[in-house]
């Protein structure tokens, strides 16, 4: 299975990779042949088989609604670039 | 051209927990900021999540009360996307098999008729935080204290027709919510958020058309006008021959305008995929009915019993069922007041007039139901009348004096009830006003005669000092006139 330039530089734009033509050359390569090994597991019969929804045979445990959590914000704060009254200040996003 | 207007909506409830879904954090209201973003919340390395057992309770029980199947597994996702209030970088959320399946609600509409909104199904994740885009510096702020705060989101089929039934129906769900405690239902506090999904399709056609997506409306009028104003809208772009496109659309009630957000088809992808952190969640028979065993009695029980305990009329007992906390007002009342129906037109008329003007809810109320059951009992036994009743009724709600009676006789209200006394009055009044008698007993038209018994009772209060029971007086006269 391969994948094209314009998969490659979508998939990068939604993870905010940046990438250059050089680097997406690459990519469409080495990603094409991990796409390969996996397709080899196309061929395997699975129509008997449940879909694995995590590998561990376990089910998850629940917690007791109780506060276990104290105040740390200043231990947080101390390795935030900026903050101030308390928020953590970042570039601004407005959609 | 004749429109039929389809909405469906997405509605997030916050869920009452004291922690939040994936940690020890509080979830209480108001704290500083951030003194409640701790190390799971705010995506530490090395972190990993614990789901809250609450949350999957108070999700079961909300399957439970709109009659939908429950998922006996349920798994949880990963929805990619950046945004600084979002610390992982992702939300936590359940795409493929949630904790609550298809249900449906019964909503009774203004017209008496009820529609059955179709539930398609409901699951747990996580909210964000807040950014404040209040100048930092030309940066923005961020509080995570709401990160992690566990909702459901409640999605429905397409099942609405019109702005009035999209809002009776977020009512009705809001009654469900609060009256099961699983959210303290402050809209102002953004406790539910509704989506409005709406498209437009030619009148009787079976085919849907574009449909766009309204965000976070956070209150029934907001959501009211924001339907009102898509679907003028969508039709002005239709009749122009235009086409609608599949976007994500702002409200701004303040001003009754909308923008586009974003389009679907260029930003949202979210490249959903199982979340490696948690393991399948199960649920069993003895959560089930652990949840169920706390179900407390639901707004249609509540209504039935209304109508079959207290005597109401159908639309009574449905407004007065719907919020819980005025639900038990009206019992209080009506258990202190003997007469139910007498207490329910109370509290429909002055009190939720009264509440309404000082924009408090009913836990505000100054007044006691049982308070109110005790006028209602004075008025039921004609000790006042209903213009002394409001003055007693005011005297509690400022907080004057607290005892019905105590006001009753402080203020000289007590009616006049003594026939013997009346009927004095009466004669005396009537051996004053020789040509007024006259004239009411020539005149044949009963209408007129009704009207002219209003021209005695004037003087009749000035006579008993306005404490005549005037609908005693009112026989008196008619016997006495002779009829």
């Amino acid at each position: 299975m391969s994948i094209s330039r314009e998969d490659i530089e979508k998939v990068a734009v939604l993870a905010r990779i940046k990438v250059d033509d050089e680097q997406v050359s690459a990519l469409e390569k080495d990603l094409g042949n991990i796409l390969d090994l996996v397709d080899q597991l196309s061929a395997a019969d699975t129509d008997s088989v449940e879909p694995m929804a995590h590998p561990l045979d376990a089910v998850q445990r629940l917690r007791p609604d109780e506060v276990t959590e104290t105040n740390q914000r200043e231990a947080f704060q101390a390795i935030a670039p900026a903050t101030e009254d308390g928020l953590y200040l970042v570039p601004k996003v407005i959609e | 051209m004749q429109w039929d207007i389809v909405i469906g909506l997405e509605i997030h409830v916050q869920l009452a927990t004291r922690t939040k879904i994936f940690s020890g954090s509080s979830t209480a209201y108001g704290a500083e900021p951030n003194t409640q973003a701790n190390a799971v919340d705010l995506a530490m390395p090395g972190t990993l999540p614990v789901p809250n057992e609450n949350a999957f309770r108070y999700a079961v029980m909300f399957g439970l009360a709109v009659n939908a199947e429950i998922g006996r597994r349920s798994m949880f996702e990963r929805k990619n996307y950046f945004y600084p209030d979002l610390p992982k970088g992702y939300q936590t959320t359940q795409l493929e098999q949630p904790i609550v399946g298809p249900g449906y609600v019964d909503v009774d509409l203004a017209n008496r008729e009820t529609k059955r909104v179709r539930i398609h199904h409901a699951h747990l994740e996580e909210d964000a935080g807040k950014s404040l885009h209040e100048d930092y510096h030309g940066m923005s702020g961020i509080d995570l204290n709401r990160a992690g705060t566990p909702l459901i989101e409640v999605v429905t089929e397409p099942d609405m027709n019109s702005a009035e039934e999209a809002v009776a129906f977020a009512r009705k769900l809001h009654s469900i919510v609060t009256s099961l405690g699983i959210c303290d239902g402050d809209m102002s506090q953004g406790s539910m958020r509704f989506d409005v999904n709406i498209s437009l399709k030619p009148k009787g056609s079976d085919e849907l058309g574009t449909r766009t997506e309204t965000k976070n409306l956070n209150s029934f009028r907001f959501m009211e006008q924001a339907i009102a104003h898509e679907v003028e809208r969508q039709m002005d772009i239709l009749e122009d021959g235009g086409r609608i496109i599949q976007e994500t659309r702002l409200y701004n009630g303040d001003r009754d305008e909308s923008r586009s957000m974003r389009t679907k088809e260029e930003a949202n992808d979210y490249r959903y995929f199982p979340c490696p952190d948690l393991l399948p969640v199960v649920i069993d028979d003895d959560f089930i009915e652990d949840a169920r065993s706390r179900l407390p009695e639901l707004p249609d029980a509540r209504k039935a019993r209304f109508k079959e305990q207290y005597g109401l009329n159908d639309y009574d007992a449905g407004l007065l069922s719907g919020d819980a906390k005025l639900a038990a007002f009206f019992e209080e009342a009506a258990a202190h007041g003997k007469d139910a129906k007498l207490a329910a037109n109370w509290i429909q008329g002055e009190f939720s007039a009264r509440l309404k003007a000082e924009e408090k809810s009913v836990a505000e109320s100054p007044i006691t139901g049982a308070q109110l059951g005790d006028l209602v009992v004075r008025i039921a036994d004609n000790t006042v009348s209903s213009a002394g009743a409001k003055k007693v009724f005011e005297a509690l709600w400022t907080g004057e004096n607290d005892n019905v009676d105590a006001i009753i006789d402080a203020k000289g209200l007590k009616q006049v009830s003594d026939t013997g006394a009346l009927e004095a009055m009466v004669d005396e009044v009537l051996a004053g006003m020789p040509d007024q008698v006259a004239q009411y007993q020539n005149e044949e038209d009963p209408k007129k005669r009704k009207k002219m018994l209003g021209g005695f009772m004037g003087p009749l209060m000035k006579a008993s000092k306005g404490q005549g029971n005037p609908k005693l007086f009112n026989e008196i006269l008619v016997k006495k006139l002779g009829g």
